[in-house]
């Protein structure tokens, strides 16, 4: 396989809260341009994983990492590595829908007013609103509710518009830790098929707890049992022919 | 089979109940009291005949002279006036204080440190008034005449240090609560698109805890406007409206000038009235302001803090 294909590389990567060993010679590739998502059991480390790929996990200070993570061929534990802009290429959407209390517009134009030197210009933000929401499905239903404030939209069009408010700052990779556990079928539905419709553009991991989801809507998956892969392979391998007893067994839904 | 409940088990669980209730509803007891106490003690002189006291003259006129054995005056606008100068110059000193030191409490020190932080601005509030009036005698007084070159240093300028540094510690709690808040959600959602920590300060969680700050400032304000012992002290105590020269044109040094507040008025001069005595009814008039203004502050910072639950 080409380096290049390799969007998010980890090497003997282990992560301790404080004592606790959660992570455990991770060692992972993933691919450029899939969804790939995350399995296992709770507590088994994977939301940790994910929140090593924008270290937003050192916002806690008990938290040591050792290893290696590469972002498109970029350690990002490097030194001369910026966290504003790693975050600013990998964006992520988190459990609950955590739109900012500030006006639908201003949460989409956000990135851009933290990231610009100079005031960026009212067209320019106009047009990025208008591409973001288009994007995420938002645009003819909140066009005319821009001043709208965002806290107060609907479950699913809050976690529709936190993806949106990614999208201006073209990120490489999309981050989701569990995105639809607090939506409903319908609006869980749309979610992924949004998902569906932006990869390619971006990477994206997913982390669920729903296993039929991760077959629906992933092209690859990695099983974690408590803080190690356990096993990564196409989607539809995993689910069929698992290698590893331990993910047949998960699978099958004797344990998790 | 159940057995039923002894009388005398019925007897002082209910005896127990009343008297919690009776400790609860005391708080609304005694601040009845109190109002009607003070209202009964200075009212009687607004509806007075055959007195120097005018309602109009109360309020709109600077010459107070209540033991002025010709002519007695009670116009009480410079002790207003003085009130409100070292209140509101004291929150243009301490607001910035409070909100930085808030900031960084909440959101940019942990651990050992913050919970130190934390009892040593709580010990702050614990300080005696009478003794921040000392340090404004002894530290204060001296400071301002050495890095300001002016005659006196006992005046607004003092009396506002010292309460910027009395009404902080309440400043600093109750915005901290605010600040604290404030969904992490929130401070997540801004850093994992790549803010800083000060633009996930200014941008997200200010704007976010905007009625909390308020409402710590208005308590901050409420306390000052009561404070007596270190302002009486460090003020100067010179009836005055310190914003004009004799000849009319402003006093640009007017937070050099002495003043006097209200508080500091009734402190001073109660002790000194025979009761009943007009002088004696006006003192409790003023107290009678005094507790419109608090009531005013603290119902609107109370409103304010229920604004934000009602936001959830």
């Amino acid at each position: 396989m080409n380096e290049r294909d390799n969007s998010i590389t980890t090497r003997d990567l282990c992560l301790w809260y404080g004592k606790f060993q959660a992570l455990i010679n991770v060692t992972i590739n993933i691919r450029h341009g899939l969804i790939t998502s995350l399995i296992g059991p709770s507590g088994c480390g994977k939301t940790t994983l994910l929140r090593c790929f924008n270290r937003i996990n050192e916002r806690y200070g008990y938290v040591t990492t050792t290893g290696e993570i590469k972002l498109l061929n970029k350690n990002i534990y490097d030194p001369d590595v910026s966290l504003i802009e790693l975050r600013k290429s990998v964006g992520m959407v988190f459990q609950r829908p955590n739109p900012l209390p500030i006006s639908v517009y201003e949460n989409v134009v956000f990135g851009l007013r933290i990231h610009s030197d100079r005031k960026p210009a009212r067209s320019e933000l106009d047009d990025a609103v208008e591409k973001a929401l288009t994007e995420v499905g938002l645009w003819n239903d909140l066009r005319d509710r821009l001043d709208t404030k965002a806290t107060n939209l609907q479950l699913e069009q809050q976690q529709k518009l936190c993806i949106a408010r990614l999208l201006p700052l073209k990120p490489e990779i999309i981050l989701m830790d569990e995105p639809c556990s607090a939506l409903d079928v319908e609006a869980t539905r749309a979610i992924e098929e949004l998902m569906l419709s932006l990869k390619g553009r971006y990477s994206i991991v997913i982390v669920t707890h729903n296993m039929a989801q991760a077959r629906r809507a992933s092209d690859e998956c990695i099983f974690m049992l408590l803080g190690e892969i356990i096993e990564h392979a196409r989607t539809a391998d995993l689910f069929l022919n698992p290698k590893n007893p331990k993910t047949a067994e998960y699978i099958e839904g004797r344990y998790g | 089979m159940i057995s039923r409940r002894r009388r005398y088990e019925i007897l002082s669980e209910r005896s127990i109940e009343t008297l919690i209730y009776l400790c609860g509803i005391s708080a609304i007891i005694f601040v009845f009291g109190i109002c009607f106490f003070v209202f009964r003690e200075g009212l009687p002189l607004v509806f007075k005949e055959d007195t120097n006291f005018s309602l109009g003259k109360f309020f709109f006129s600077t010459e107070w002279f209540p033991t002025s054995m010709a002519n007695k005056r009670y116009g009480a606008l410079a002790l207003i006036v003085g009130t409100l100068t070292v209140t509101i110059l004291a929150m243009v000193i301490a607001v910035p204080f409070a909100l930085g030191a808030t900031v960084f409490l909440s959101e940019f020190c942990g651990g050992k440190f913050r919970e130190t932080l934390k009892i040593v601005i709580e010990l702050l509030a614990a300080i005696p008034s009478i003794v921040w009036g000392f340090i404004g005698l002894t530290v204060i007084n001296p400071l301002i005449i050495q890095v300001f070159h002016v005659p006196v240093g006992l005046n607004a300028l003092n009396g506002a240090v010292i309460l910027a540094l009395m009404a902080m510690p309440i400043m600093v709690s109750i915005g901290e609560d605010a600040l604290k808040a404030v969904p992490d959600s929130y401070r997540e959602a801004a850093l994992a698109l790549g803010a800083t920590r000060w633009q996930m300060v200014f941008r997200v969680l200010l704007p976010a805890a905007k009625n909390g700050l308020l409402a710590a400032v208005l308590l901050g304000v409420g306390r000052a406007v009561g404070e007596t012992m270190g302002v009486l002290m460090a003020t100067g105590h010179a009836v005055n409206i310190p914003f004009f020269r004799d000849d009319g044109s402003f006093n640009w040094g007017w937070m050099f000038e002495s003043v006097r507040t209200l508080t500091a008025t009734i402190a001073a001069e109660l002790g000194e009235t025979s009761q009943g005595s007009d002088h004696y009814r006006v003192l409790f008039l003023i107290g009678v302001l005094l507790l419109s203004i608090t009531f005013v502050i603290n119902l609107t910072a109370d409103l304010v803090v229920k604004g934000i639950r009602k936001q959830k």
